[in-house]
Parts: structure tokens; C-alpha cells; sequence
């Protein structure tokens, strides 16, 4: 398969928002991405369904220890473009490279279980994972969701449900993360613990996390890159440079884009769901715009979380 | 004194309750009952088939359920109609071509009620290796594809994400409910074999918090229904087959109706 030319991996770190005809430079990397922390890529993802067009000319890339987050309209071809780097489905045109051995762990955007399935949390988390009760206590903790433990999977909540459903991705260690609209039926509080934990679990665990959402206050600035994608890439960078992005701004509207909130994640502080505060400022910060100095921003994780956001 | 009929009718139907168990509950579990209910109608011509060809029963049946079930997999692929409509449309279609085939190729003689309620009180010794030899390669088969079925049976996007080959395991789960079919077909006809694999379960179901915890109360439900069913009809001279049924759907009510006033209370 001729892979199509696209944008090396690192283009986002200094000058954020490209247009989506941004192509050329360097067109062997779609064979082998040569940074070895490259967990899966996709170059010139097309895709088409009943005639009409989903994704065109796609290309994303998900490093080791990297949090990319997807944003866009209702219809954008988000949860196409995360199904297809899953291998759940078969893209029309395009390059695909998962890094061999890689888990995968994922919270799909749909949960609904059937009632005919009795089937316990415990039994849940421990189906596949071999995981004993003590590490799957663990990971519920983790999660913040220790007592549903015993609960029946098709009587929780939308929310714990999710939470489940992250504590099982966990219990995978897995080198790539991908939560599919994480923060649905997750009320306030819930979305900031759980953007800290995502946090956490990248800087302490390194993990490669893949977000989905459409969700624009919150969400970005807890990553390191966010690609904007309405059938194509629109644009992509570290976060407050693409909310400035003019693509950016003619999609989600100028009042949305200029309320989006910066959140600061303390994950390296807070190793407990009920620990640090959140401190959310309105406003793009001008020493998140390049990904150098978000990483020094990052206090005391002992470098694990390295240049995540790109050097 | 009891009959050795009796007692082969009994070895069959409990021989039978225990394969079907962990098949009925999947089959619950995924929604798969009206799936199930048109690979053993489209059975019937397997029938014809095999009494117009003198070919092995079981054999045919075999195909034919798995020659239905490849069918109605690639027919749910279009988009047109809904895939309820579409097993609506072939379980009557090919009940109506069974009943015409049979009468056509084995003659106006052949026993039709025979073969869609079973005649359990007819069954062999050869029948009964059928029941615990193929049984046994089923539920060993099952077995070793049950973690994978079971992650499938939560949510099939995951199992997939998580690497589980979800189309070779689907299809094997599929290979297997034929074999159930075909090895039942004798027994509990076209008409009642999916009822002896969905009621049992579905009356266990209020009663279990896992999924091995299910699939044993269906095997017991499966097994007490079968036993009373055949005394019933012993006693009253009604069908063995549809007198098991009968009894096995009472038990589901019950059941069903036991744990909505728990939960309402």
C-alpha cells in the first residue's frame, strides 16, 4: 500500500495549526515512523460510508506518554477516525501502523449492557485480565469507584459505568489508552477527576491516551495535542494554539472558542482522587503554547512524563 | 416399573438439558433466540433432504442449520430491512418450503408432526450416543471458546479493541448451536429445541449475579423440567416433548414473575 505523504509527528510542537493540504515533507516516515515511542499512525485515513464521504485524508499519530485529544462537530468522523486506529475498521485508502505488540485499552462511547447478562463488576474486571480481587479493588479505587465492586455491570450509572469501564483498561496496563467522549453523563466534579487521573495515568504509567470529545472547555488543555477534525484534519497543535486557529474558530464559533478554559492538570501532585484542587482559569495561557514549556510546567514526576508534549 | 423407553426418554432429555445450558444462556445473552428459532425452522429441509436422499438425519440437519445460519449472517449485512424482518421473512419462508419439500420428496405418508414436535419416547440407544457423545465434543468445544464468548457477550466493540477474534469465535458459537439442533431434532422436533435452550434460561436469569451461576441454575431448571415433564405426560398421555416444554415455560414464569414483585417490594 503507497502510504500518503503527511506531516512528521513533531510538527505540532512549535508551530501549531496546519491546514489540512499540509503534506510532503517527509513520506518514508508513513512507512516507519522512526520515533520509537509512535504507538499507532494513520496516514491518509479515507473513509467512506453509503456513498458519503467520513473521513478524507486523515493522518494522526499517538506517541508513548502523549494525551492527543480529537475534537469536533456531531458527525466530524471522530469516532470513525478512533475506530479505524483500532483496527475495528477497515479505512477505504490509507496507512495504517499499530507498533507490534501494542494493548490496547478502551472505553467505547457506547456502554449499554444487556440486562440478560448477569454479570458482576469483579467478574467483569477480572474476565480476560486474570486479575486478582486485590488489584481489581485496586483499580477501582483508582477510578474512584471502589463500591460498586459487587454491583451488577447493568444496574450502574452512566458514569460508573464509564469509571468500570476505565478501571478494566487499566487492569490491561496498556501502552495505548482510548476513551471515546470520556466525560459523558459524568457530572462537573466527576470530569475533573477524571481528567486528572487521565493525567496521572500518563505521567505515572506513560501511557499513550487517545480522547475523543466535543467537549472544548475542559478537555483540551489537558492535552498535549489536539487535532480538530471535520472529515478532514482542520487543524492541530497544542491546545490554546488551535483555539485561536481561524478553522477552529468558523467550526465551534468565536464566543466558544474564546471561553475555552484552560485546565492545569496538578496529576503529579495529586495521587488521590480526592486530592489537589482544580484550578481552572479562563483564558489561553500564552506558556502552554508550545509543548517545551508545558513539559516544564510539570513539577515532580521525575521525568517519566519526559517531552510528551512534543520537543 | 419403569419402561426402558422411559428411562431412554429420561437419559435423553437430561443428556440434552446439559448441552443446552451454557448454549441457551448465550444464546439469551446475545439476543440470538429468534436467530436460533430460524436456523431450526430452515431445518426442516434438512429433513426432506435427508428422506429424499436416505442420507444420515443428523448429518443433514447439520448442514442444513449451518447452510441457514450462513444465510441469515450475510442477508443481516445489507441495510434495507432490519434484521427482525429478515428472520421473520425466512423462519416462515422456510418452515412453509420444509413442510412442502417433505411432502413432496418423502410422499404424503411421512409423519410431519414427528419431526416438527420429536417423539422423545422413541428415542435409541444409537440416539442417546448421539445426545452424550456429540454433547460432550460441544460442550468441551464450548468451553475453551467461553471467556472469549463471554467478553463478546458484554460488548462486542470491546472484545474487539481487546483482540479477541470475535467473527472466528461468533462462528464457531453458531457451528455449535447447529450441532445442538441437529442432535436434538429427533427428540423435541423443529419447533421445540430452541424453546429447551431460551426457557430454561430465561427462568434462571432473576436467580444468578454471574454468568457460570446462570448457566448452572438453567442446566437444574433444565433438568427438574425435563424430569416433570416426562412424568406429566406418563401420567396424562400428552407429548413428551410438548409436555417438557410446558412445563419448563411454567417454570420461567414463575420465576419471572417472582422476581418482578421482589423488585417491586
Amino acid at each position: 500500500m503507497a502510504p500518503v505523504a503527511g506531516p512528521t509527528q513533531h510538527d505540532h510542537a512549535g508551530h501549531a495549526c496546519c491546514d489540512h493540504d499540509h503534506h510532503g515533507q517527509d513520506g518514508a516516515r508513513a512507512i516507519a515512523p522512526p520515533d520509537p515511542r509512535a504507538l499507532v499512525s494513520g496516514r491518509g485515513i479515507h473513509v467512506r460510508r453509503g456513498g458519503r464521504v467520513i473521513l478524507e485524508n486523515v493522518d494522526l499519530d499517538i506517541a508513548g506518554g502523549e494525551i492527543v485529544t480529537l475534537i469536533g462537530p456531531n458527525g466530524a468522523g471522530k469516532t470513525t477516525m478512533v475506530r479505524v486506529m483500532l483496527g475495528l475498521e477497515r479505512p477505504d485508502r490509507g496507512t495504517l501502523l499499530r507498533r507490534k505488540g501494542l494493548v490496547v485499552g478502551y472505553v467505547p462511547q457506547r456502554l449499554d449492557i444487556d440486562r440478560a447478562l448477569p454479570m458482576t463488576v469483579a467478574r467483569f474486571l477480572a474476565l480476560g485480565t486474570d486479575a486478582e480481587r486485590g488489584a481489581i479493588v485496586t483499580a477501582l479505587r483508582e477510578v474512584g469507584a471502589p463500591h460498586v465492586i459487587d454491583t451488577q455491570l447493568a444496574s450502574l450509572s452512566g458514569g460508573e459505568t464509564q469509571r468500570v469501564f476505565l478501571a478494566r483498561a487499566l487492569l490491561r496496563d496498556p501502552g495505548l489508552l482510548v476513551l471515546d467522549e470520556p466525560v459523558r453523563g459524568v457530572d462537573q466534579v466527576g470530569e475533573a477527576e477524571l481528567y486528572r487521573l487521565i493525567g496521572r495515568l500518563r505521567s505515572d504509567r506513560g501511557f499513550g491516551i487517545l480522547l475523543v470529545s466535543h467537549d472544548l472547555h475542559i478537555v483540551m488543555a489537558a492535552s498535549d495535542r489536539v487535532v480538530c477534525l471535520n472529515r478532514h484534519v482542520c487543524c492541530s497543535g497544542v491546545p490554546t494554539s488551535v483555539a485561536r486557529h481561524p478553522e477552529y474558530e468558523r467550526l465551534f464559533g468565536a464566543p466558544a472558542a474564546r471561553t475555552f478554559a484552560v485546565y492545569e492538570h496538578h496529576h503529579d501532585h495529586a495521587h488521590d482522587l480526592a486530592g489537589a484542587p482544580v484550578t481552572g482559569t479562563a483564558g489561553p495561557q500564552e506558556r502552554d503554547v508550545s509543548g517545551e514549556s508545558r513539559s516544564g510546567s510539570i513539577g515532580t514526576d521525575g521525568g517519566s512524563r519526559g517531552s510528551a508534549g512534543g520537543a | 416399573m419403569i419402561e426402558p423407553f422411559f428411562l431412554r426418554a429420561l437419559a435423553a432429555a437430561i443428556g440434552l438439558a446439559l448441552v443446552a445450558a451454557p448454549l441457551g444462556a448465550l444464546v439469551v445473552w446475545q439476543r440470538m433466540a429468534y436467530f436460533g428459532e430460524t436456523m431450526a425452522q430452515a431445518s426442516l429441509l434438512g429433513v426432506a433432504m435427508s428422506l429424499a436422499l436416505g442420507q444420515n438425519l443428523t448429518l443433514s440437519v447439520l448442514v442444513t442449520a449451518i447452510l441457514a445460519a450462513c444465510v441469515i449472517l450475510l442477508l443481516s449485512e445489507q441495510k434495507v430491512l432490519p434484521l427482525d424482518s429478515i428472520l421473520g421473512l425466512l423462519h416462515h419462508g422456510s418452515l412453509a418450503a420444509g413442510v412442502i419439500a417433505t411432502a413432496m420428496l418423502a410422499g404424503p405418508s411421512v409423519d410431519l408432526m414427528g419431526y416438527l414436535f420429536g417423539d422423545i419416547f422413541a428415542v435409541s440407544y444409537h440416539d442417546l450416543l448421539w445426545v452424550y457423545g456429540g454433547g460432550a465434543v460441544v460442550l468441551a468445544t464450548l468451553w475453551y471458546i467461553w471467556p472469549q464468548m463471554l467478553r463478546i457477550a458484554v460488548n462486542e466493540e470491546l472484545a474487539l479493541a481487546e483482540g479477541v477474534p470475535s467473527r472466528t469465535i461468533k462462528a464457531v458459537f453458531m457451528l455449535l448451536l447447529a450441532a445442538v439442533i441437529a442432535i436434538a431434532i429427533k427428540i423435541l422436533g423443529i419447533l421445540l429445541v430452541i424453546a429447551f435452550l431460551i426457557v430454561p434460561a430465561a427462568a434462571a436469569r432473576p436467580l444468578a449475579a454471574t454468568p457460570e451461576r446462570m448457566v448452572l441454575l438453567t442446566a437444574l431448571v433444565a433438568i427438574i423440567g425435563a424430569v416433570a415433564g416426562l412424568f406429566f405426560s406418563a401420567a396424562t398421555d400428552a407429548p413428551g416433548g410438548p409436555a417438557i416444554v410446558l412445563v419448563l415455560a411454567v417454570m420461567a414464569l414463575a420465576s419471572l414473575v417472582l422476581a418482578a414483585r421482589v423488585r417491586s417490594s
